[in-house]
């Protein structure tokens, strides 16, 4: 696979003996041993992602806070020094350029903003673009994505590894928030924070360092059952976790409000990008919603883009599906017009070309045991 | 590594066929299982079919996607393996054992001829950067 970009981890994954596709752009591992294999170590062990491929920019400047408030739509000003928050980047008619995750650097000095791989030279030059409209406002906005690495250790059993790496206490870091820590000797900015609705770690370190902590983290976490897992699974935990995934329950298409994410949309915050079109869809009343399903029947597994119908009309489609492999039911989500969405309520799957009846339930498919 | 069994017959769609008088036993190869990851879910054509070479004739999808199954050879189905129905992560296990799908009474024994040997398949591998 030639052109395609790498992350400092790419020999590993192949020594590993990782099935790699083309993500984004990017050379990736998809799976190491299977799927179902790999999303069962996170829910009951623990596995390290090579996140490699994630964008991270950072924003800075006296007006850092004021150019995130206009361009974001989660409350920049409610984010403590070393808080996370989720957030989106909206279009002027409501659309999602993407969703992100915002950091206050535990310094309080400037933001750390973490953009999907796919959209990582989308948001750059968006966030370019507005920083030209917005001349009034003294901000500098710095790509660190060829600087920066970034791993994830994710499950019941995350903590209990990294810790063996840091002097620092893991127990300190509440989730969504971040530290400055060393792990291994490395200076990293470490969150509570994930995409797999386990208990976890996202880690950014020096690029160079990536494969140092890779290969210690493996080491130190073999034994207690730490694997590597590939996007495979991370797609699949994610989902059962209800987590959106921009391009499927989001995009330029779907907007925040339809796609359940209103809890990140602060919209008595003042002027923001995207708010009068929000203000004026919620005004009107939001027509379609997403909703979580799982099929009742034989008749294969739900994908993306199938359509949804009820009493053989069309009401919407399918976002995500899979086999659960927690759950070992076809689950999914889609958006539906609101009509006929709610819990406990019919839908037919349209699996090609015969409806496959299918129930809505409640999301998340899967709850992270308490601790 | 991807197994090729001796003495079957194989297609590029990575079907294989094991042709014991005119009933062929179907299903799909190692390599074909291993490429598709955990399946889940799988369509087969019921007794009484009639399936014909090179079309689709079922459905296997994995977590991660769907796939048409095409018929290797054709003919009338006579038996479909309700095991790997109730149990497809058997395509998994074993791909070229419990993991079968049909047995087909095969109307055109020279088509079964004309699928490649267990040296062309893995050639074909090869060729192929899969094995």
């Amino acid at each position: 696979m030639p052109e395609l970009k790498r992350t400092p981890l790419a020999e590993r994954h192949e020594q590993l003996g990782a099935r790699m596709v083309d993500f984004a752009g990017w050379y990736m591992p998809v799976q190491y041993t299977g799927i179902i294999q790999e999303h069962r170590t996170v829910r009951t062990v623990a596995g390290l992602f090579d996140l490699g491929h994630m964008g991270q920019v950072e924003v800075a400047g006296p007006d850092a806070q004021a150019f995130l408030q206009y361009v974001t739509t989660n409350d920049v000003t409610a984010l403590t020094p070393g808080e996370a928050q989720y957030s989106l980047l909206l279009y002027p008619d409501g659309g999602v350029v993407d969703d992100i995750i915002v950091y206050l650097r535990p310094s309080g000095e400037s933001y750390l903003v973490v953009v999907n791989a796919a959209n990582a030279e989308k948001d750059l030059a968006w966030l370019a673009e507005q920083r030209e409209k917005r001349s009034d406002l003294d901000v500098t906005i710095t790509d660190l994505s060829p600087r920066l690495g970034m791993l994830a250790i994710q499950g019941p059993k995350a903590e209990a590894i990294l810790q063996q790496l840091t002097s620092s206490d893991l127990g300190e870091i509440a989730y969504f928030h971040a530290a400055e820590i060393e792990v291994d000797g490395v200076p990293c900015l470490v969150s509570r924070t994930g995409y797999t609705g386990e208990d976890g770690f996202e880690i950014y370190c020096p690029i160079e360092k990536t494969e140092q902590l890779w290969d210690r983290l493996l080491r130190v976490g073999e034994p207690m059952g730490l694997k590597p897992i590939g996007l495979g699974a991370r797609d699949t935990l994610r989902l059962e976790a209800r987590m959106p995934l921009y391009g499927n329950e989001i995009s330029a298409d779907i907007s925040p409000l339809e796609a359940g994410l209103g809890f990140a949309v602060k919209l008595d915050k003042g002027d923001f990008i995207g708010r009068e079109a929000l203000l004026k869809q919620k005004a009107e009343g939001v027509k379609r919603r997403l909703v979580g399903f799982k099929l009742v029947e034989r008749g294969g597994v739900p994908r993306t883009h199938y359509e949804v119908q009820v009493d053989g009309r069309t009401v919407g489609f399918v976002t995500s599906g899979t086999t659960s492999p927690t759950l070992g039911e076809n689950i999914g989500l889609a958006i539906v017009d609101r009509e006929v969405a709610g819990v406990g309520k019919p839908l037919d799957i349209i699996i090609r070309g015969k409806p496959v009846r299918a129930v809505q339930v409640r999301t998340p498919f899967h709850k992270q045991k308490e601790a | 590594m991807t197994q090729v069994a001796q003495g079957l017959r194989y297609t590029k769609t990575h079907e294989w066929v094991k042709l014991d008088g005119d009933v062929a036993t179907v299903g799909v190869t190692d390599f074909a299982q291993s490429e598709l990851g955990d399946i889940t879910y799988l369509e087969l054509p019921e007794p009484g079919t009639t399936v014909t070479q090179g079309e689709p004739m079922g459905v296997i999808e994995s977590v991660k996607a769907a796939s048409d199954i095409y018929s290797p050879v054709s003919g009338e189905v006579i038996e479909s393996n309700s095991t790997v129905v109730d149990s497809p992560e058997l395509v998994n296990s074993s791909p070229y054992e419990e993991g079968w799908f049909v047995k087909v009474r095969v109307s055109d024994p020279a088509g079964v001829e004309s699928l490649m040997d267990a040296a062309a398949y893995e050639a074909f591998l090869k060729e192929e950067g899969g094995a």
